[in-house]
């Protein structure tokens, strides 16, 4: 099981043009600028690989943390 | 589990019909053909549809109908042992009667004909080769033709430029010690909202309402068209199509990676490459057609063979897989060897070629 840590770095990576500094546990994820629905497919698809969950849109769109989305995660496997 | 095998069993050829009007994507009006956060090349580089056939006058049948002619020519088969017919999609001539019905009049075929239609999309094609396999591999009924494909909208609405039109037919046929098809099947309906044109069957019927366009993720759409939810299909793609092409390999008894070819379903470049990564395939074994085509429904896999196949592997022994996964939500992989087969090229079809004989 990988740690908030952990996931808050996956989850950094998914971003291009965000610096991974600007990304923590309690970044509100819809307000970054690069944050787009493709990012969205990026984050789906690093969860499935790294955790082996499927998140659903909905799972995306009711959270607004990087934590959220990483107790969402947790609540699934 | 649902597994199945037929034996006995091949495929002699396929053919795909287009729209010979082709739109490109590099021409999409920001705002109005797509999302005002997207340039058109940024959608093209995201999608990976540079261009897509589409006609407002041709039906999926007038597709397959010219598919089917000059396969059947090629093939040189006579019609009158034709015996079974199966038309899949999700865009038939009327609600009322089944379009394989028109089809078996229009192309000639004898009345001594099985006929039905299949309402499946994107995994339609590998559930049409199981029903046509099903009835061929007794030998019963010996030539068999599976009409996919999906165009035409039943009601006018913008065109979504992820998709295209296209309608293919693959001929089937009775071949006594012939290896056949091993498929894996599932499905889950609890996923039936994540693509779904909600009006117009009989829970919610056509009313003016209907008409009435309203925001849907950004988009206005009227409750003819189809309403799609992405991510939920995404997440669906790229853990279903994965475990069903590893699930039919571990029953049947062998490693995947042996095939020459993957044929999957294309609606999104980034899915596909995702399953592509997942299974750990050679990209240069998995053949695409959507940069060309766009999303194309239940012809995407038949389509493909043709387009980006031809003259690589009709006579010499090759090992194929081909995986549908969409709407329903539904999905399904065969795998299958063949080393004959006839591949007519592309049938370019002109909006005058559509059905005359049978429009009331």
């Amino acid at each position: 099981m990988k740690t908030l840590e952990e996931f808050v770095a996956l989850f950094a990576e998914q971003f291009d043009d965000t610096d991974a500094s600007e990304i923590t546990a309690a970044t509100e994820f819809k307000d970054l600028d690069e944050w787009s629905s493709l990012i969205a497919l990026s984050i789906i698809a690093m969860a499935d690989e790294e955790f082996d969950v499927a998140l659903k849109g909905a799972d995306v769109r009711d959270a607004s943390t990087v934590e959220d989305l990483y107790k969402v995660i947790c609540g699934k496997m | 589990m649902a597994f199945l095998e037929f034996k006995n069993v091949r495929i002699a050829g396929i053919a795909a019909g287009v729209p010979k009007n082709t739109i490109s994507n590099y021409t999409l009006k920001q705002g109005i053909d797509i999302s005002s956060d997207y340039t058109p090349e940024a959608f093209v580089e995201t999608t990976g549809v540079k261009e897509r056939r589409c006609s407002d006058t041709l039906c999926t049948s007038d597709l397959c109908y010219a598919a089917a002619e000059k396969l059947i020519a090629e093939l040189n088969w006579d019609k009158s042992e034709i015996e079974a017919l199966v038309f899949v999609s999700q865009t038939a001539d009327y609600f009322l009667p089944a379009t394989a019905c028109i089809l078996q009049d229009r192309l000639r075929l004898s009345k001594e004909c099985y006929a039905e239609d299949v309402a499946l999309g994107c995994s339609g094609w590998v559930y049409g080769l199981s029903n046509v396999a099903s009835l061929v591999s007794t030998g019963a009924i010996k030539k068999a033709l599976l009409l996919a494909g999906d165009a035409k909208k039943r009601a006018q609405m913008k065109r979504d430029p992820l998709f295209g039109d296209a309608g293919t037919a693959t001929a089937i046929e009775y071949a006594p010690g012939n290896a056949g098809f091993r498929f894996h099947f599932g499905t889950d309906g609890s996923g039936y909202d994540a693509i779904i044109a909600p009006d117009g069957g009989s829970r919610n019927q056509v009313t003016v309402d209907s008409f009435a366009l309203n925001d849907f993720g950004g988009k206005m759409m009227h409750r003819l068209q189809t309403h799609m939810k992405g991510m939920d299909v995404f997440s669906f793609g790229i853990t279903t199509a994965p475990k069903s092409v590893k699930k039919l390999g571990d029953r049947f008894g062998f490693d995947y990676l042996d095939y020459d070819y993957f044929i999957f379903h294309q609606a999104n470049m980034k899915m596909n490459n995702q399953i592509v990564k997942k299974l750990k395939l050679d990209t240069e074994k998995v053949p695409s057609c959507m940069y060309q085509f766009g999303n194309t429904s239940s012809a995407s896999i038949p389509l493909t063979i043709v387009s980006q196949l031809k003259g690589k592997f009709e006579n010499k022994p090759t090992k194929i897989i081909c995986c549908g996964f969409g709407v329903g939500l539904s999905w399904g992989t065969v795998a299958f060897e063949t080393n004959s087969i006839i591949i007519p090229t592309l049938v370019e079809v002109l909006d005058e070629e559509a059905d005359k004989d049978h429009v009331i």
